[in-house]
């Protein structure tokens, strides 16, 4: 039986096969999949299509929107354990940033992207220095409260088109051969799918290093990570920032593909959709985390015809999930016995949080 | 290094649990607050280390006032804590337990084998148990984690809160020897404890805590036989 159960074990299982393999396998292999990403827009396979909506826009939204979103949301819940259920206000920011620097300023889709990246930073330091000393439930209260604040001073304020929103965006200039309209959403996927990339290098590496170990110590007890001597309000809040960072980039990229934002959009829902990707998906691990996002995206769409009764199906699915799962898919691996020569962790000041 | 703790106060809300206790830590020396339970001997501790805000009183690290310091910082200083209740960090490996005792150590790397070295030496049972999950220690070895990971950080005044609490006999006998030792290799030492009689043997100094107020200070050989100690705390003083 527990042999059984140990063959059945696929990600112990996989993670042993990628510890195991020699280093020309590993690029061999991460070249291949990355590859794949790249060509699924181009695949038309009648199990991952989607009947009752373009399946390339699907790609774009809903899939790699909430991939990206819930990495981002990782880093926050999942790494330092700090529960937010106000994420998609910083999604708004960056889609709001792109819409009135976009209509009202000259400014391109490049320009725009690292202000609006910075808007969502600020708005995480902003929110976080003071919220952070809150703990467990009180942080979910506050932060949910802030997620909706965002949306409500959107809905009030005429100068950036109230309840109505902003209209006519403008795309992302052409890219070489890329051209980015309304009728082709591959260039955005292609765009969003390498910000993805980007941002899962990013993450890995930090986790490998001592922001890791900090966040890890800090979500496992806060106040013996204190004595340990971490500063553990800074690291708090630079998980925060980097996770609204991460909103910060899905905002714009979003903004700029749907060329029109309404508040709405960015409601609660929102929030805890993703939240439940991370969740769904094995809090804490990354692959788990986008194993899930896709699952929690794409399931939606792909029983598209089923029409209203959809939702009902994708909640019994839920709620059968997480009885069966309670970890997640892919949860986190539950380390007993850690070998020597595995000992992740470089001991190197780098990307260290200063 | 002397510790010097002068009428601290510190409440939880409105309630006061430390009510104006003044603690004197010698370099060198193992000093014991002991007390029964709710006197606010972990408060104390808490308060020390940082977590736990002062309402009033000074703390003086060597003179420093260090009350209003966070408590990341006074880790730097060289006060170390192995908390109550261990405080092991679960999901790492005790290396890694070991190592996060170095966080902040900007030699770290450069003292990190001497002083594994010297940590495993004390508890040889950790250098077995070394890439083990913190979590599947026995409630012992995790004690020693803890001292462990305490002593990591090369502190000049280690606080102990509860070292023998849920610890077979033996273990507890084994856990105070070390604490010994290490005090013989130059660490003060503030210990608070339950077991009064094992700490009071160890200790050269003792307070006895009472609901927040010291009720008693002295040579921790004459609190051994005093009376109303024995009564209170050894349970064998009705005779």
């Amino acid at each position: 039986m527990a042999d059984m159960k140990s063959r059945l074990n696929l990600r112990d299982r996989g993670a042993e096969y990628w510890e195991r393999s020699p280093k020309w396998r590993r690029v061999a292999l991460s070249i291949f999949f990355i590859a794949l990403c790249y060509a699924i827009p181009f695949l038309n396979n009648p199990l991952i299509n989607t009947p009752g909506s373009d399946f390339r826009s699907v790609l774009f939204y809903p899939v790699g929107m909430y991939v990206m979103m819930a990495i981002g949301l990782n880093i926050v819940v999942g790494k330092s354990g700090l529960l937010d259920l106000g994420y998609v206000a910083f999604f708004a920011i960056g889609a709001y940033t792109m819409a009135i620097l976009g209509t009202k300023t000259s400014l391109n889709f490049w320009e725009i992207l690292p202000i609006g990246v910075a808007l969502a930073m600020l708005s995480g330091v902003l929110l976080g220095t003071p919220t952070l000393r809150l703990r467990g439930d009180y942080l979910a209260i506050v932060t949910l409260g802030f997620g909706e604040i965002v949306r409500i001073v959107a809905v009030n304020t005429d100068a950036i088109g109230g309840a109505r929103g902003i209209a006519g965006i403008p795309t992302p200039p052409n890219f070489f051969k890329a051209k980015f309209t309304i009728l082709d959403p591959k260039p955005y996927y292609w765009l969003l799918l390498t910000f993805t990339l980007l941002i899962i290098w990013m993450v890995r590496r930090m986790a490998a290093r001592r922001p890791g170990r900090a966040w890890d110590a800090i979500r496992q007890d806060d106040d013996v990570a204190q004595l340990m001597g971490i500063n553990t309000r800074r690291y708090k809040v630079w998980a925060f920032v980097l996770g609204a960072a991460v909103a910060g980039v899905g905002g714009v990229v979003y903004a700029s593909q749907i060329l029109s934002i309404v508040p709405d959009q960015f409601n609660l829902n929102v929030s805890i959709l993703i939240l439940a990707c991370v969740v769904f998906g094995g809090i804490g691990n990354l692959w788990g985390v986008i194993l899930g996002a896709v699952l929690l995206a794409f399931t939606p769409e792909r029983i598209r015809f089923l029409s209203q009764p959809r939702i009902l199906v994708f909640g019994m699915a839920l709620v059968l999930m997480m009885n069966l799962r309670p970890d997640g898919i892919l949860p986190k691996k539950k380390r007993e016995h850690f070998d020597p020569d595995w000992h992740t962790v470089e001991e190197s000041g780098e990307g260290e949080i200063k | 290094m002397r510790l010097e703790i002068k009428d601290l106060h510190v409440h939880y809300g409105k309630i006061e649990a430390i009510k104006g206790v003044s603690v004197v830590v010698n370099e060198g020396e193992i000093v014991t607050l002991i007390g029964a339970n709710g006197a606010g001997k972990t408060t104390m501790l808490k308060t020390i280390s940082g977590l736990r805000p002062v309402t009033s009183g000074q703390i003086l690290f060597n003179g420093e006032d260090i009350s209003k310091m966070p408590a990341y910082k006074r880790a730097d200083l060289g006060l170390s804590q192995a908390p109550e209740g261990r405080g092991i960090f679960v999901g790492m490996s005790v290396l890694e337990n070991l190592e996060m005792g170095k966080y902040n150590r900007k030699d770290r790397k450069k003292e990190m084998d001497e002083d594994l070295e010297k940590v495993y030496h004390l508890f040889p049972r950790l250098k077995e148990r070394a890439f083990q999950a913190g979590g599947t220690l026995s409630g012992g070895e995790q004690q020693m984690l803890a001292i462990g990971r305490a002593l990591m950080s090369r502190p000049k005044v280690l606080l102990l809160d509860e070292p023998s609490m849920g610890l077979a006999p033996l273990m507890i006998q084994n856990i105070f020897n070390i604490i010994t030792e290490i005090n013989k290799t130059g660490v003060t030492i503030l210990l608070v404890e339950q077991n009064a009689q094992q700490a009071l043997q160890r200790a050269h100094r003792a307070y006895v805590l009472e609901v927040g107020n010291v009720v008693k200070e002295a040579k921790a050989s004459d609190l051994l036989n005093d009376p109303a100690v024995r009564a209170a705390y050894l349970g064998t003083g009705a005779h």
